[in-house]
């Protein structure tokens, strides 16, 4: 199934792209695993991705943890810790 | 009274107070934060999502209201471009007393450092430009309310 995949900030600059419409292998389950493929995808997604650990995930608006499964979303979030306020 | 807004247009300190105050509340707390321009700062610009954001403020008045108790809550955020002295960020609380008033309003500016779809980028005179870092101690704060 397509999903959205909308990156923010410094992830946004590095992909080179603020989204894209993808249709993710069937393996790809959890945010953890699409940070993963992204990374492993082309240079922008090894450079926007090289450190999963500073990278914050929401699902269709609610923000979730790396292990959360995407299976369903219709939009995935892919952003650097906020700094707003 | 609840005004919740996310906006790119400049913030009007006195006449949001107003606006709020009309309702004679017992108890008002204000929070107002400003661009600093620190280490020749020109501009600060606030990334947001086009959808999520807003839902992320007023989801967070939602749970400050049921929480503390709110009589009246004003919440607004710039987003967009913002020059140095400018108002970024206002929250206005009223409750009957002052002490819903007082935690709500930090309540309120701490979860929205940390918990809202917002990032900030600042630009400096000499041409730098760099997304700015979140700070271990506002995660702190924020862990305080859990």
């Amino acid at each position: 199934m397509a999903v959205r995949i909308s990156y923010f900030s410094w992830v946004r600059e590095r992909m080179g792209r603020s989204d894209e419409v993808l249709e993710l292998p069937g393996e790809v389950r959890s945010v953890a695993g699409l940070i993963d493929w992204l990374a492993q995808r082309d240079a922008a997604g090894r450079a926007a991705f090289a450190d999963p650990i500073r990278i914050r995930a929401a699902l269709d608006g609610a923000m979730v943890g790396s292990a959360a499964t995407i299976t369903g979303a219709k939009e995935i979030a892919l952003f650097p810790p906020v700094t707003g306020g | 009274m609840r005004r919740v807004s996310v906006q790119v247009e400049a913030l009007d300190v006195a006449a949001e107070m107003h606006a709020h105050d009309a309702g004679g509340h017992g108890a008002s707390a204000a929070f107002v934060g400003r661009v600093r321009g620190d280490d020749g700062l020109t501009e600060l610009f606030l990334e947001h999502h086009p959808t999520i954001t807003a839902a992320g403020v007023e989801r967070l008045a939602e749970e400050a209201t049921a929480r503390w108790n709110i009589d009246a809550l004003t919440m607004i955020h710039r987003v967009g471009a913002l020059t140095p002295g400018e108002v970024i960020v206002l929250v206005l609380v009223s409750t009957r007393h002052r002490a819903n008033a007082l935690a709500a309003c930090e309540y309120l500016i701490d979860r929205l450092k940390t918990d809202v779809m917002l990032w900030k980028r600042e630009r400096f005179a000499d041409g730098r430009a760099a997304w700015v870092e979140p700070r271990v101690g506002d995660a702190e704060r924020t862990a305080r309310w859990a």
